[in-house]
């Protein structure tokens, strides 16, 4: 059996045994994904790419910690999330202010791009992405698990560190945002998605 | 009801996390009513392009080669649960538990349980007095501290030998 065939539970018996190599599957297995909440924290991909870093390196460290109950992304989830909210408060950016200012600066470069751009240009993937980055961090990670981290409710409800029924309600004012978020600022593309 | 009870109750549909009536309900609602039936598609097109659109972004390619250039030399640390040492935790539990039953059998000897049965006076409570010039003479202090050094002098023994050992 190839190794990036194995399972993350029998990567995981293997580094415990002493083959650190083994590692290496895990990283690639959840760079992408672990690099893009923290993307969603940081302003920039070089501050992304150290708490991405710091994740895998924090996990490998307590990987002995890690019981087995609960899917391993799951775990890794908790500690990325941990790591990025530690990272706001020592830049000392509260989430709600980054919200706001991320947000403008970021709408305003939209609009710039959309006068810029011809209609062709702007995907329905780059509409998708673009709106989710206008979002608050705390909503475009919750879109992301649910969407893209096979994550189901209760095992976000884990890596948040709330009731099941609360996801549930942040996952829905979540996408009403991105509704706003995308008619507010792509109206052009939705009624070129909705008509094609 | 208000449109984003409404939307709620689609998103649960959409997802499938609502119960059975829920299900009835909605699509009840969806077959009959032109509004729920416009939000649904709505929703429903709203969440194909995010299943189908929504991007994951890449690190640097030799992201995996840092991590693990960091890793060289490092083990996994012992799990939280080995630095509970579970011999304080039952010697705090025998002392408090052995205080308790301490306090108990010298309090029930100090009862009268004659007296109280036979006469009609309200019952007076047995008096606690503790004569602690007893307890805080020179000796007992001097078998206290002692005591504490000898099992200060184990747990740094107990520890030094734990590093070496991690060494």
């Amino acid at each position: 059996m190839m190794e990036k065939d194995l399972t993350d539970k029998e990567i995981i018996s293997r580094i415990l045994k002493g083959d650190q190599r083994v590692y290496e599957v895990i990283v690639t297995r959840y760079q992408s994904f672990v690099f893009t909440i923290a993307l969603r924290y940081a302003k920039n991909r070089e501050d992304a790419e150290e708490l991405a870093q710091n994740t895998f390196i924090k996990a490998y460290r307590c990987l002995n910690d890690y019981r087995g109950d609960a899917k391993f992304s799951t775990w890794l989830y908790t500690i990325v999330t941990s790591l990025c909210l530690t990272f706001l408060r020592k830049k000392k950016l509260e989430i709600h202010s980054i919200d706001q200012d991320h947000v403008f600066e970021l709408a305003n470069q939209q609009d710039a791009g959309m006068k810029a751009n011809t209609v062709e240009e702007k995907s329905k993937i780059k509409m998708v992405n673009d709106a989710i980055a206008l979002l608050p961090p705390d909503d475009a990670k919750l879109l992301l698990l649910f969407y893209k981290g096979e994550q189901s409710l209760e095992e976000i409800a884990v890596i948040l560190g709330i009731q099941p029924n609360n996801v549930k309600v942040k996952l829905h004012r979540a996408r009403l945002k991105l509704k706003e978020k995308m008619e507010q600022h792509f109206s052009v593309e939705v009624e070129d998605y909705i008509h094609s | 009801m208000q449109a984003q009870q409404m939307e709620e109750k689609i998103w649960g549909y959409i997802d499938g996390t609502s119960a059975k009536e829920e299900v009835a309900f909605v699509e009840q609602m969806i077959a009959s009513d032109a509004t729920w039936r416009a939000t649904y598609s709505e929703l429903k097109e709203l969440n194909h392009l995010l299943q189908a659109n929504m991007e994951v972004e890449q690190p640097s390619m030799r992201f995996s080669m840092n991590v693990m250039d960091q890793l060289k030399g490092l083990q996994p640390a012992p799990a939280t649960k080995q630095y509970v040492n579970k011999t304080i935790i039952r010697s705090i539990a025998v002392f408090f538990i052995s205080s308790i039953v301490g306090f108990l059998v010298y309090g029930f000897t100090l009862i009268d349980w004659s007296a109280s049965a036979a006469t009609d006076k309200p019952y007076q409570l047995p008096s606690m007095s503790v004569d602690y010039k007893i307890l805080l003479n020179n000796t007992w202090l001097n078998v206290l501290v002692m005591l504490n050094v000898v099992m200060g002098l184990l747990y740094l023994d107990k520890y030094l030998r734990r590093n070496r050992k991690v060494v």
